[in-house]
């Protein structure tokens, strides 16, 4: 009886399986399409889907929604936003590019290097959809590959902390070691040691590989810098996410020390007003200025395709100067703005 | 006789449909009420759930999730039987997947054979990662609970190590990603079109060949015995002539090699490369459908697929505009009920048994009377 039973269940569930998986037809997209045309408010309809972390982050993420909200103030319309979960697979950032795209939401911003597959997987499907991603390059006639040169900005956050250091002794603090955080490492080592190789640097990072950890840990970040702290640096640029609001806290408890913030001006972000007097600069992602971009230029009709790299000549990457205690050695900074601009310093992507 | 024993089994049956059922509908309940508790109206989300759920391209997607999630459920299953808690199904996994990639990568051999080599490369990796914790049990004592923990942010820093450029691994899309040498075409293992629904993954059928192994070696054979034995009472086994140390490594082993094969779907079927945004943590979701699935064969099935559904529905109902974070509360509201109901309807079982050999002792203890007051 009860293996009858078994068997008869295990043939049930096979049964329903095969049935549902044949005899249904129809896919999502052909209910969305029916359903959703009733949804638009006129203007435009932009979809964000963010990275891990989405809007709130303090960092990255919060600069794409920065130029997303932008966008709905100038030109009117919505905004719909999807975020992304650690335990994603490529199914999951297709469903998410797939749902925006079904709805009739155009342009679409895939916030991350992670969905490069998935978009161009997508955005073969939605050729009349446009596309952007951030800090990845995907091909595609409807895709704007939104890139930005964080090494340059962390050049001149390395001459600055050069300029800067009394005891001779820096430190670098990056979230993961991944190629992207690799970036800002290898433009701040250079950009310390053409501007005086006595310089020593310290490098560490929070977490490794498949551990991004290191992005969302403060303390993390605040063990890390005090044990830099300890050892005689005196000047710690942080690219780790929120890890840096921790590494600013423990400079902020040495004197004379100073610490360098990372993709957001940290000196204007609320919270962090306790620490503005440890704040020398940060090395500014524009993020919101790249996305802003693509939704104006779909908004204009001539969308934006191919490699757009967001660089220190164009704005998009800037060391911030608010606190003004760049000001001292801010004609040195420019002097080196001028030659990465010009071509005569080619700053270095892998350390 | 025999028919008491298929009147008990029937009853058994019932109540072990009961559990399930009776979590799923507390489950609905409690999840609806925190939608309302957010302002929202729950009828239409779960009209939608349904609706979208059901279309076909969503079903190849659960399929696809649930073949992972699957694999997952029975490998913790294993070890659950046994009464050994392998919490390192994640690092067993996600190591067994990175060497198998490394491999994959390398290998240019005809593609069924280099498609065996990497399955076999996972399941060995995998099973040498999971023996480590047998061994520390049974040699000196460590719990493999502490052991596995441990053990899984050992494989994430040798993955984070190897996974370098240089190392074992190469810069991708515009220097962006950093992963393993794709496989070649050939070693791709087959998907099934469905049409407009999208392509499902072939791995199913190992992951349903992996089931029916499963259910048959503990169900079936003199190993499984031992293996259930030892899981209930260890000095039970030991005095009927069972090597309980030799048991506790063999099933680290089995389960280590099983959770081998939990990211071959993602590997064969999908990425076909092992980079740093491959799918992490799917091990605590198997943790969650093995307690679900009651360590059953098909009671897993059921709980992979119903874990499938509502990744794909939530997913969609944060489309809709309600809050992503319902799909935490719903799957963690269902295993807490699943545990809660399996207790209430145990106990209950127990409560009813209890009567019913009252009740039959009363009439035994009752009918000599009678027969005395004839005489």
């Amino acid at each position: 009886m009860r293996r009858v039973a078994k068997i008869s269940a295990a043939c049930l569930a096979t049964a329903a399986l095969a049935l549902s998986a044949t005899a249904c037809g129809k896919t999502s997209s052909d209910d969305a399409s029916s359903s959703s045309s009733g949804g638009a408010k006129g203007g435009i309809k932009i979809g964000l889907a963010y990275d891990v972390g989405g809007r709130g982050d303090r960092s990255f993420n919060d600069s794409a929604a920065r130029g997303a909200d932008k966008a709905e103030k100038q030109f009117g319309g919505s905004i719909k936003e999807l975020t992304a979960k650690t335990s994603d697979t490529e199914a999951d950032r297709e469903q998410r590019l797939q749902d925006l795209a079904d709805a009739g939401y155009n342009p679409i911003v895939a916030v991350g290097y992670a969905y490069a597959p998935s978009v161009q997987k997508i955005a073969a499907k939605y050729p009349k959809t446009n596309f952007g991603i951030v800090d990845s390059v995907v091909d595609g006639k409807n895709v704007d590959s939104i890139t930005f040169t964080e090494e340059q900005s962390s050049y001149l956050a390395g001459v600055a902390a050069a300029l800067k250091t009394k005891k001779s002794h820096v430190g670098f603090i990056g979230g993961v070691d991944n190629p992207l955080i690799k970036k800002f490492q290898a433009g701040y080592v250079q950009g310390v040691h053409d501007t005086n190789p006595k310089v020593k640097v310290d490098v560490q990072y929070l977490s490794h590989g498949q551990d991004t950890s290191g992005f969302s840990s403060p303390d993390k970040g605040q063990q890390a810098a005090q044990g830099m702290l300890d050892n005689g640096a005196d000047v710690i640029y942080a690219a780790a996410g929120s890890s840096g609001t921790g590494a600013i806290e423990a400079v902020n408890g040495v004197k004379g020390a100073w610490a360098i913030g990372v993709d957001s001006d940290q000196y204007n972000i609320p919270g962090m007003e306790k620490y503005k007097s440890s704040i020398l600069t940060s090395a500014v992602k524009n993020v919101d200025v790249g996305v802003f971009d693509f939704i104006q230029s779909v908004k204009n009709g001539k969308p934006l395709t191919g490699n757009n790299v967001y660089s220190l000549a164009k704005g998009g990457v800037s060391l911030a100067t608010s606190g003004g205690y760049l000001k001292d050695i801010q004609p040195k900074l420019d002097a080196a703005k001028q030659k990465i601009v010009d071509g005569k310093i080619k700053v270095k992507t892998t350390p | 006789m025999n028919k008491l024993t298929s009147r008990i089994d029937k009853e058994r049956l019932l109540l072990g449909i009961a559990a399930p059922l009776l979590a799923i509908v507390a489950a609905l309940v409690i999840t609806a009420l925190v939608i309302l508790a957010t302002g929202k109206n729950p009828g239409p989300a779960f009209s939608d759930m349904m609706t979208y759920g059901f279309a076909s391209d969503s079903q190849v997607y659960i399929l696809n999730k649930a073949t992972t999630y699957y694999l997952a459920g029975v490998s913790v299953a294993i070890g659950f039987r046994m009464n050994l808690f392998n919490i390192g199904v994640d690092g067993q996994y996600r190591l067994a997947a990175f060497f198998a990639a490394v491999l994959g990568g390398a290998l240019t051999l005809p593609g069924w054979l280099s498609m065996l080599l990497i399955l076999i490369c996972a399941m060995a990796t995998g099973a040498v990662w999971a023996a480590i914790a047998g061994v520390l049990k049974v040699t000196r004592g460590v719990s493999e609970v502490i052991s596995t923990i441990m053990l899984n942010s050992i494989a994430t820093a040798i993955i984070g190590y190897l996974l370098q450029p240089g190392k074992l691994a190469h810069l991708y899309q515009g220097g962006t990603v950093v992963a393993t040498k794709p496989l070649p075409s050939a070693s791709h293992f087959f998907l099934i079109d469905t049409g407009p629904g999208g392509e499902l993954d072939g791995f199913i059928v190992v992951a349903a060949l992996v089931g029916v192994a499963y259910w048959f070696v503990l169900g079936r054979t003199r190993f499984g015995y031992d293996l259930r034995t030892v899981g209930q009472s260890e000095s039970a086994a030991t005095a009927s002539g069972v090597s309980v140390k030799k048991m506790v490594v063999t099933s680290m082993i089995i389960s280590g090699a099983a959770a081998g094969l939990i990211g071959m779907p993602t590997l064969l079927n999908e990425s076909y490369q092992f980079s740093s945004d491959f799918p992490t943590g799917i091990a605590f979701t198997g943790i969650a459908i093995a307690l679900l699935g009651r360590n059953n064969p098909i009671g897993i099935a059921l709980g992979a697929l119903l874990w499938g559904f509502l990744e794909r529905t939530t997913n969609h109902l944060e489309f809709q505009g309600y809050d992503k974070e319902i799909l935490g509360v719903i799957q963690g509201v269902i295993v807490l009920c699943v545990v809660i109901a399996y207790e209430v309807v145990r106990r209950y079982g127990l409560k009813r048994q209890q009567q019913k050999v009252g009740a039959e002792l009363a009439a035994q203890a009752a009918a000599p009377k009678k027969k005395l007051e004839v005489a």
